[in-house]
Formats: C-alpha cells, structure tokens, sequence
C-alpha cells in the first residue's frame, strides 16, 4: 500500500477519534497529529505529558517503575529496596533485560528483588522500624554490596515514613550511601516522573559523595549516561569510544556502579544516550561541575558515524582521527550488511509506540536497511521529544502520545505497516492480527541493537520477523478456499 | 430488637469518650446488651468500663501476633461493667504510619469474627477528633453506624468541629443510610449554652438530644476509673446519663444534615454574643500600627 497523504492521515485520526465521547474525543485530539517537518516547536501541534484518560487501554507505568526499574534497577552493586508491600518488586523483577558482569548475590544483585514485604501492621504503626532491620539484615548476609537505594511505592508517602531520617542513620552506621527515594507510584502522570524524583536522589545522595576527592583524570574522560544495556547495549557502545581513544569513566547506569556514578562529575562530556531519563542529572552537572552535555545516537550505521564525529568534534585531532578510523574499520562489514538484508527489507514501512528515545532515536537504523517509519510515538514523552521527532519524521506521517490501544489498532488497522515495534502488552494482538512484531522494549529477548555489532543483529533480528514464513500461514487449512478440496474431489 | 450502631464524633477534647462509657453503662443498667468499640489510636475508650489503664488494642496484638488474621476474637474482647463487651482498634504513636488503615483493619476483623452478635442491641463507635480521613469514615460507611452523635459544646471550635463533621456525614448519607442523630451538649458552662446548641441543631435540620451539666463527679468517677453510673447510682449527674440513655433508645429523629457555611456560624456566634462583630478595618494590622 502506498503512503497516506496528508489529508488521508488526518481524515483517518478523525475518524478514529469519532468513537470517543465528546470530552474524550477533545482530550485526545491533542494527543495526535499528522507530522509536518516544517513545524518547530512540537507544541504546535502536539500535547504531552499529561494524565491519561480513565476508561482507555494505556500502557504507561508509575513514578516507581521509572525509578526503580530504569534508573536505578541497573545500578548492579547496590541493593534497591522496593519499600512497601511485595508485588511492586516482584513484578519487576529483573524484567528489563540489564545485563551485567558480576556474581548475583555476591557482588552484583541485579535480578534479585529485595522489599520490606509490607503487612497491615506495618502500614498503621510505620515501616521506619522495619526498613532499619532490612537495611542491618542486607548488610549482614550481602556484605559485598556497595550500597542501597530506598525506592518509595505508594504507601510510603501515604503514612508518612521519615525514610530520609532512617537512610541517614543506617547510611552511618553500615558506612555506605543509603539514598532515600520518593518514588511513590502515585506522583505524576506516568514513569516521567519517577525518572526526574530519581534523577534528583542521584544529585542529592550520590554525586556530592566525592566532590573534594582527587581524580587522575584524563582530557577524554567521558561518561556514558542513559543507556541501560539491554542486551549489552552499553557494551557494544562503550567499545566504539574507547576505539576512538576516549575513556568512559561511568557507564549510567545498564552494568553500572555506584562508584562510577560518584565520579562522574569529573568527565569532560557527557554523553546522553536516554535524553528523557537523564536529561536532568546532565543539566546539573553542566551547572554545577561546568561539564558539557551532548546527546548522541547509537542505531544504525549512519547515526553512529554522525555521532561518532559529533562526539569527536569536542576533542582533539587524536580523538577526531579515532572517530574516523573507528567508522572506517566497521564500513565494510555494516557494507556486507545492508548488502544482505536491504534487499529483503527495502521499502518496508514501520509503525513505533515505545517510551524513552527509541521513537526517534531507532528511525535512522530503519532507514540504513531501506524502511520507512510511517508512524511513532511515546509512552511517556514530553514536548522536547516530540521536538526532536518531528525532524526525523517524514511529512504526513502518523505521530500518537499515551496512544490508546484502541487507537493504535485502528491505525495500524489502515496503515497496514510491515512491521510493529512496541511492548509486551500490544505485541499478542497485533501478532494475532497477523502484523509482524517486535518487542522494542527489551528487544524482543535479543540484542544488543546499539553500535555496529548491534546494528548486525538489529537487521537480522528485522529480517526474520519480517519474512518469517508464518505470516503465509495465517489462515487455517479448513478455512481457506475450497479449490483444493473440489480439485481432490474432480480426481 | 434489631442491632442499632451508633457512632460519637465531636472535636477533640469535648469529652466523647467519658460521655460515650457513662451514656453505655447506663444502656448496660437498663439491661441493654451493648459493645464499645474504641477508633482512636490512644486507646481510652473503654478505661471506665473496664477499669483499666488502656485496654490491649486488636492492631497492638496483631503486630505482636504478626498479622490480624493470627488474632482470635476473645484475644481482643473484654468484658467490662454491666456486661458492655469492649473493643479498642489501637494503632500507632502518633507521628507514625497510619491510624485511619488501623481503624478499618479492626472494623474489618470484629465483622469477620462475628463480634456483631444477635444479642447485642447497641454498638458504639467512639471515634477520634474530626473526619480526617477515610479510616476515621469508616464507622460510618455502609452497613455500619447508621446514627451519629456529635458531642460539642457552646465553644465555638467545638462548633465549627460539629458543622464539619456533618459536612463528612452529608457525603456517606448520600450514598448510604447513615443519619446525623442528634448534638449532645457536654456543657462548658458558656453563656446561654443550650439555647445556642439547640440554634445550631436547628441550623443543621437535627436536635439537641440532651444537654449534659458540668459536674465534678464525673471527674471523681474517673479518678477511680469508673463510670459515674458505677462509682455513685444515686449521684444526679448519673441521671442525666440515664435520661440521655432513654432518650436515644426512644430516638426517631434521623437526619441527612444540612451544614451551614462559616458566615452562617459566624453569625449565629454574633447573635449569642460569643463573637464580636467583625471589625475588618484591623485586619492584616500590626499591634504598632493599630497603636499609631
């Protein structure tokens, strides 16, 4: 099918939004937009960042799920407690595919999920007591770890635990950080919020910790912030600095520490890979330690190369060499690439719903193997995202904020893209409409897509879900046409 | 008769407590089969029945047991004067965790265990303070307390504390059958006291269903940990808690409340002399300035 025009987008979003009541309808209009490149600010044309609609499929998470499971979860040699009663823990638990090197429950804890287990006792009298026990306990039988983290879920900031005062004192007594969050599910309108509540525990509790320590430092010194190495993400990243001569001092925070991250305000540039997680830490270390930030893209060959360069136009002709000799050891084989699977995947078209970066920042991987994204957007974006998307877009294209799963059937229902890339919860149905799909978020059990060993994988992970010979077999064999079984029947 | 359940608000301090053990102790005299159930985390509703300093709460001896399900009913009831079966909810010290959640925990455990037996005529909820959250609404939701006394006096915090109070009642009479039953006067011995509660239960579509006097023989009952009804049959103040016994027994006048606004009570106070009329020119004025 050829691409829609402008006017079919949106005559198809209106007719979409036709189902709504009318303050539905008036709510998520703002929410879609047909793209036009010639806009500047998305705020023309796009509402983000606001509460969802009751009575909607959304897939948005809490303010705990963006502090526990994304920005501090990875941080591997410290032990994250889900404060409150069990599920918000144990339902995350090591579901985000953050690789790591280490021994589990010795030096690492990364898949392992540590809670205070609430009970109705310990909402009415307090879990303060409890939370003081626990951290005594993890220090006794985890010995090694380097730390813990206090992630808040909902009651917590319902009854009032002085959580700051018990990290404090326990902080003391184990002598290690013990870093209070208020990461109640609750607060804000999506996992945004909790990104930004950990953002700032990370600038308060951690940052401070090494401000008068010496630092050998480096004039290449950078730190790698935002990515969270789902299937080694970060390391197949890490190698293409290193290559061009740059040091990562701390990796933020997929197979991290928290050691790198007290050292990081000693990098010359930071790298922000993850700008809507992370963007906040960046902006305080520009301020307060003077230290620049810029973001970069790691999918696909062409984003690499132009990050590469960008990365490298902060640093001396030894770093600017580095990046081009980085770029020219990988061309023949990303060559050999786009050689094999180009052909397989050329003009294919693309619909994206996934939160963080990925709605922009995979667009360009897409377009190195001939594909075309005909429709994106976040989960829980905000304006500056819809911002920098709104470029990389093509005109006419669909954009959709906190989609509704409604919605997003009924686009896809008309765009008939090749492929779907977004989550768990929408990967069934749209595989039992019979659309190709993969699961954006932890890669679909793959990975890692970022740099060039990633982008090897990113394209043959897309080729073996486009043309995968199930899509041929849709139709059961006592449904199809009956002109085998007259065929059968003549002879 | 049916099981009727009663709960007692009113502004913290107004005597809720001492009102609600003499009113059932004289139910009890009467012959009444009645239980207590005390929601206030400091646990003193049911001293004067039982004679003791506070009794053990049901989310004290859940936190000792583990959980509330560990508990048994005898664990928490006692038996006390007259046979009046008393209950404490608990919860925490104050400054911590969470006493409303304490409140419907112990509500939720009594109703479990059966506590609300076919023998009992009355259960009295004696709740703390104000309607602060949802746990201290939780007597009074569905299939509850179904009569609410307010105890408050003609202090005019303790007023204002009744006219919200009704406010939070108009919310779960709406949707429930809960009814505002009427004031009871707990005399501080202002100026025209009974004339001015029964205005405003006027003003709040209810009555003034007893005005209790001051006396010091509640206070010497209390030193004994007893109820005047027990400690001295034949003292007058023990009949005014008869009659006010009687008079919820035979009580009919069940009310959605109709709450006034703060200008309203405000110049009700006027009329009854207790507020000055509002001078607004000294509003915002510094003692310098208004001395200028």
């Amino acid at each position: 099918m050829s691409a829609l025009t402008r006017e079919e987008t949106e005559a198809l979003i209106q007719e979409v939004l036709e189902v709504y009541p009318e303050k539905a309808r008036k709510d998520r209009e703002k929410h879609l937009a047909v793209n036009d490149q010639s806009i500047e600010q998305s705020k023309k044309c796009i509402t983000s960042n606001r509460k969802s609609l009751p009575g909607v499929m959304t897939v948005r998470g809490c303010a705990y799920a963006g502090s526990k499971g994304v920005v501090w979860g990875p941080i591997k040699d410290m032990i994250h407690i889900s404060h409150g009663p069990v599920g918000c823990g144990q339902y995350s638990r090591a579901g985000r595919r953050n690789y790591y090197v280490g021994t589990t429950g010795i030096n690492t804890f990364g898949t392992m999920n540590f809670t205070s287990d609430f009970q109705e006792k310990d909402i009415v009298f307090g879990g303060d007591k409890k939370l003081a026990k626990l951290i005594t306990e993890i220090e006794l039988l985890f010995p090694l770890n380097k730390g813990i983290s206090v992630q808040s879920e909902c009651p917590i900031g319902l009854i009032g635990d002085d959580i700051e005062a018990v990290s404090k004192k326990a902080a003391k007594e184990i002598d290690k950080p013990v870093v209070p969050v208020r990461c109640e599910g609750f607060r804000g309108v999506s996992q945004s919020l909790g990104h930004h509540i950990a953002n700032d525990a990370i600038r308060d509790w951690v940052l401070p910790r090494r401000d008068t320590q010496e630092f050998a430092g480096t004039p290449y010194d950078v730190a790698v912030i935002g990515d969270y190495n789902i299937g080694g993400d970060a390391w197949s990243s890490r190698i293409l600095l290193e290559e061009m001569g740059l040091r990562v001092i701390a990796q933020w925070s997929g197979d991290g520490t928290i050691a790198e991250m007290e050292m990081t305000p000693n990098a010359k540039l930071n790298l922000i890979h993850c700008y809507r997680s992370m963007n906040y830490i960046a902006r305080h270390m520009e301020e307060k330690y003077s230290i620049p930030w810029m973001e970069y893209n790691f999918f696909g060959p062409t984003k690499v190369a132009e990050s590469l360069r960008a990365i490298a136009a902060h640093f001396d002709d030894k770093i600017k060499e580095g990046a081009e000799r980085v770029i020219a050891k990988y061309q023949a084989m990303m060559d050999e690439i786009i050689a094999k699977y180009k052909p397989r995947l050329q003009g294919k078209r693309v619909m994206l719903y996934v939160g963080g970066l990925r709605p922009r920042h995979v667009i360009g991987a897409y377009e190195d193997l001939g594909m075309e994204v005909v429709g994106t957007g976040y989960e829980f974006g905000h304006n500056d995202d819809y911002d920098r998307t709104i470029k990389d877009m093509g005109n006419a294209t669909l954009i959709y904020d906190d989609v509704t799963g409604f919605e997003f059937e009924e686009f896809v229902k008309r765009v008939k893209p090749d492929l779907i890339g977004s989550g768990i919860k929408e990967k069934y149905i749209f595989q039992k409409m019979g659309v190709p799909f993969r699961q954006m978020h932890s890669w679909d059990y793959s990975g890692p897509y970022h740099g060039y060993d990633g982008f090897a994988i990113f394209a043959r992970d897309m080729d073996m879900t486009i043309n995968n010979p199930c899509w041929g077999k849709m139709i059961a064999p006592w449904l199809k046409p009956a002109e085998a079984e007259t065929l059968k029947a003549a002879a | 008769m049916a099981l009727r359940q009663c709960a007692i608000y009113g502004k913290g301090g107004i005597g809720k407590s001492t009102t609600t053990q003499n009113l059932v102790a004289a139910l009890a005299e009467s012959g009444k089969k009645v239980m207590i159930v005390g929601c206030d985390p400091k646990a003193d509703s049911t001293r004067l029945i039982l004679h003791s300093k506070a009794q053990n709460s049901v989310m004290e001896l859940a936190a000792e047991a583990g959980s509330v399900e560990d508990l048994e009913l005898e664990d928490v009831l006692s038996v006390g004067y007259g046979g009046i079966k008393c209950v404490e909810s608990g919860g925490p010290e104050p400054g911590v965790g969470c006493a409303g959640r304490g409140v419907i925990t112990a509500i939720n455990f009594l109703e479990e265990e059966g506590a609300y037996d076919d023998e009992l005529d009355f259960v009295f909820y004696d709740v703390l303070g104000d309607v602060v959250c949802g746990g201290f609404a939780m007597p009074i939701r569905e299939n509850k307390a179904q009569e609410i006394y307010i105890v408050c006096s003609g202090e005019m915090m303790a007023m204002y504390a009744a006219n919200n109070i009704a406010k939070g009642i108009v919310k779960y009479a709406n949707s429930g059958s809960v009814r505002l039953a009427g004031l009871i006067c707990n005399s501080r011995q202002t100026d025209r006291e009974d004339e001015l509660i029964e205005a405003l239960a006027r003003m709040l579509g209810t009555q003034m269903i007893h005005f209790i006097p001051r006396a010091n023989s509640v206070q010497h009952a209390e030193i004994r940990r007893m109820t005047v009804i027990e400690y001295d049959p034949t003292n007058p103040q023990a009949d005014e808690y008869r009659q006010l016994a009687s008079k919820i027994v035979n009580n009919k006048k069940f009310v959605i409340p109709t709450p006034i606004t703060m200008d309203e009570l405000e110049a009700l106070l006027m009329e009854f002399g207790i507020m000055e009329v509002e001078d607004t020119s000294i509003i915002g004025k510094k003692a310098a300035e208004l001395a200028a």
